[in-house]
C-alpha cells in the first residue's frame, strides 16, 4: 500500500543558497502531520513544492504512488492538494458560499438559455457543509468581511472538505487567531483527518502541535532532522532538534 | 531547559484578537438608500418650492440627462469593481460621436456607421485591458493617457469643428418617446438591466467581485483573470461609445468637445452609489441612483438660477460627505481599524 503523499530527496536552490537539501517525507491518509522548524528552516519552501508554487531542482513527489510534477497551484489543486494559506485568500465581498464555490460555481440555464450561477444550490450545499463541520459560521449568505479569523479559517477548511481534497496543507492556521479560536481550528484539523484527508500542519506553537498532530517532522536548515509520533516526544526534544542542538552534539 | 517549557518558541504573537466580534450581525444601511433618500428629498423640496420642477417637460429633461450619464457610469463601474479605473470614457464618448457622425456624413447607412463605431469601442477597451494586464501599466495612467489621446483624436477626425449634416432619423432618435418615456431612458434601461444581470447572476460578475476584493483569492481559485480584465474594460469603452452616439443624436452634431469631464461624473455617480474605489463593491442600481442625484442637483440649480460654479462646489462637497459617511459606517461595523 502506497502512502498518500511521498516526498523523496527533494532539492531546491535559490541562487547560491540551498534551501532544501534532500527532504524525505511521507504522509498517510487520515493523519495530521505537523511540520515544524525555526524561521528559514525550509517549511514554506517545502509546502510550496507540494502545492505547485515552486518547481523542484531534484527529487520526486508521489501522490498515491504516482510521480507528479505540478506546474502551478491550479494543477496541484486539481490533483486534490488544497492549501489553506495564512492570509486565507478569501474574497471579502463574496458570501461564505460564494467563497467555497469560487471558480467552481454550479450553474443553471436561465430561461433555458443563459448560464447563470445557481445561488440556491450554493446556499443549500453551504448550509449542509456548515452544519456538518459544526463551525460557528452564522449564515452561509453573509459576506466573509464580517467574519472573525477563526470563522474565516473554517470557511477555508470547509472549502477544502467540500471539494474532496486528498491532501490539505494548513500554513500556520492559528497564527493570527485569538486563543479561544485556536481550539476550533485544531478540532477542524482533526475532523479533516477523521474523514480520511491527509493534513500537513505547519506551525510554531509546540503545545498546539503536540495536541493536533499524529506525527511531527522537524526541519532544520533544509533537512528533516527528526520525525516522531506525538505521544513519543516532548517539547524539550523537539526544541533540541529545531535549534540544531543535537546536530552540534553529534558533529 | 525546564524554564523554556511553557513558552518556547512562542511563535507568532497574536496579531489582533478578533473573537469579540464573532457573532456580529451584519446590518448596514446601504449608502444607496441614503442617496436615494437625499434625491427624493430634493425632488420633494423642488416640487413644493418651484412651479417649474414637477412638470412633464422638466422631468423628461432630467430623464434624458440621467440616461446618458448613467450609461457612462455603468460602464465605468466595471473597471472600478476589479479595482481598476477608466478615465478615458468622456473622451471615448466624444471620439465615437465624431467618428459616427463622420461615417454618416460619408453616406454610410446608420446601422453600419453605428456598428463600426462600436467596434472602435471594443478596440479601445481591448487596448486598455492589454495595457493593464499584459504591459502592467496602472489603469489610472493608461486611461489618463487615453483621456488626452482620444480627445485629440476627436479633434483630428472632425478637423477641430463639429460634424454637421446627420440623417434625420439619427437626430430624431434622441427626441423620440415611447409610452411617454424618452427613448434615451429606454436605452439606458436595457443596458442597465443587461449589466445588472451579468453582475448579479453570472460567474463573470462574481469573478469581478472576487478579483476586486482579493486578487489572490481569485487567482488561486483558478479564475481566468485575463478574460475578466478584458471584459471589464471593453464594457466600459463600449458603454462610453454608446453614450457618445446618443449624445451625438441628442445634439444633432458630432462634437469633439462633447462629454468633457464626464468620466469624473461617472466615477462620482458609481462611488456615491455605493461602489468602492478599492474594488469589489458596487452595483448598477446604486450607480443609477448616484447619477440621478447629480442630474437632479444640476437641474434644480438651473431652475433656481444658482450659479453653475456653486453647483460644482456642491457636487464636490457631496461626494466627500457621502463617501465619508459610508466609510464611518463600515468602520464602526467592523469594529476596528
Amino acid at each position: 500500500m502506497n502512502s498518500l503523499l511521498e516526498v523523496r530527496s527533494l532539492k531546491k536552490r535559490f541562487g547560491a543558497v540551498e534551501v532544501l537539501c534532500g527532504v524525505d517525507l511521507t504522509l498517510e491518509a487520515g493523519e495530521v502531520l505537523a511540520v515544524i522548524g525555526d524561521n528559514g528552516a525550509g517549511k514554506s519552501t517545502l509546502i510550496k513544492h507540494i502545492s505547485g508554487v515552486y518547481q523542484r531542482d531534484d527529487g520526486q513527489i508521489l501522490l498515491d504512488g504516482q510521480p507528479v510534477a505540478f506546474g502551478s497551484p491550479k494543477q496541484a489543486r486539481k490533483a486534490g492538494i488544497e492549501t489553506v494559506y495564512q492570509d486565507l485568500a478569501l474574497a471579502d465581498e463574496l458570501s461564505v458560499g460564494g467563497n467555497i464555490f469560487l471558480g467552481r460555481e454550479p450553474t443553471r440555464r436561465w430561461l433555458g438559455l443563459l448560464p447563470v450561477v445557481d445561488k440556491r444550490a450554493i446556499q443549500q450545499e453551504t448550509q449542509r457543509l456548515i452544519d456538518s463541520i459544526e463551525s460557528h459560521i452564522p449564515d452561509g449568505t453573509s459576506t466573509v468581511a464580517g467574519l472573525s479569523g477563526g470563522q474565516r479559517q473554517a470557511v477555508a477548511i470547509a472549502r477544502a472538505l467540500y471539494w474532496e481534497a486528498k491532501v490539505v496543507i494548513l500554513d500556520e492556521p492559528t497564527a493570527a487567531l485569538a486563543v479561544m479560536e485556536r481550539e476550533n481550528v485544531i478540532k477542524l484539523s482533526r475532523m479533516l483527518a477523521s474523514k480520511g484527508v491527509g493534513v500537513i500542519y505547519i506551525g510554531h506553537n509546540l503545545i498546539e502541535i503536540l495536541e493536533v498532530a499524529d506525527r511531527i517532522a522537524v526541519m532544520y536548515r533544509g533537512r528533516i532532522v527528526h520525525v516522531a509520533r506525538s505521544e513519543d516526544t516532548s517539547q524539550e526534544e523537539l526544541i533540541k532538534y529545531m535549534t540544531g542542538y543535537t546536530d552540534r552534539k553529534t558533529a | 531547559m525546564a524554564t523554556h517549557e511553557a513558552n518556547l518558541p512562542a511563535g507568532r504573537t497574536v496579531k489582533k484578537p478578533t473573537s469579540h466580534r464573532v457573532a456580529v450581525k451584519r446590518w448596514r444601511l446601504p449608502v444607496e438608500t441614503l442617496v436615494l433618500g437625499l434625491t427624493l428629498l430634493l425632488w420633494g423640496v423642488m416640487s413644493l418650492s418651484t412651479s417649474t420642477f414637477f412638470t412633464t417637460n422638466n422631468l423628461i429633461n432630467i430623464l434624458r440627462q440621467v440616461s446618458v450619464d448613467s450609461i457612462i457610469a455603468f460602464g465605468v463601474l466595471f473597471p472600478i469593481l476589479i479595482r481598476g479605473i477608466d478615465l478615458s470614457v468622456g473622451s471615448v464618448a466624444a471620439l465615437s460621436g465624431v467618428v459616427c457622425a463622420t461615417l454618416l456624413t460619408m453616406g454610410l447607412p446608420i446601422p453600419v456607421a453605428i456598428g463600426l463605431t462600436l467596434l472602435l469601442g471594443v478596440a479601445i477597451g481591448s487596448l486598455n485591458a492589454f495595457s493593464v494586464y499584459r504591459l502592467g501599466i496602472p489603469a489610472f495612467i493608461i486611461t489618463l493617457a487615453g483621456l488626452q489621446a482620444y480627445r485629440g483624436g476627436a479633434f483630428l477626425v472632425s478637423d477641430g469643428t463639429s460634424v454637421f449634416g446627420l440623417p434625420k432619423e439619427m437626430a430624431s432618435f434622441a427626441r423620440a418617446e415611447w409610452l411617454g418615456i424618452p427613448s434615451l431612458f429606454w436605452t439606458m434601461l436595457v443596458i442597465g438591466l443587461i449589466l445588472h444581470f451579468i453582475l448579479s447572476q453570472t460567474r463573470t460578475g462574481r469573478y469581478m467581485v472576487a478579483m476586486g476584493s482579493n486578487y489572490e483569492s481569485a487567482r488561486r481559485a483558478g479564475i481566468n483573470i485575463k478574460r475578466i480584465v478584458f471584459f471589464a474594460y471593453i464594457v466600459s469603452s463600449l458603454a462610453a461609445c454608446i453614450a457618445g452616439i446618443l449624445l451625438m443624436s441628442r445634439m444633432s452634431i458630432g462634437s469633439p468637445t462633447a462629454a468633457v469631464a464626464y468620466e469624473l461624473n461617472a466615477i462620482a455617480a458609481a462611488v456615491v452609489g455605493g461602489a468602492s474605489l478599492f474594488g469589489g463593491r458596487g452595483s448598477v442600481l446604486g450607480t443609477f441612483i448616484g447619477a440621478l442625484l447629480f442630474a437632479t442637483i444640476a437641474n434644480s440649480a438651473n431652475l433656481l438660477g444658482i450659479d453653475s460654479f456653486w453647483q460644482m462646489v456642491a457636487t464636490g462637497v457631496l461626494i466627500a460627505v457621502v463617501v465619508y459617511v459610508d466609510n464611518l459606517h463600515k468602520r464602526r461595523q467592523s469594529g476596528l481599524k
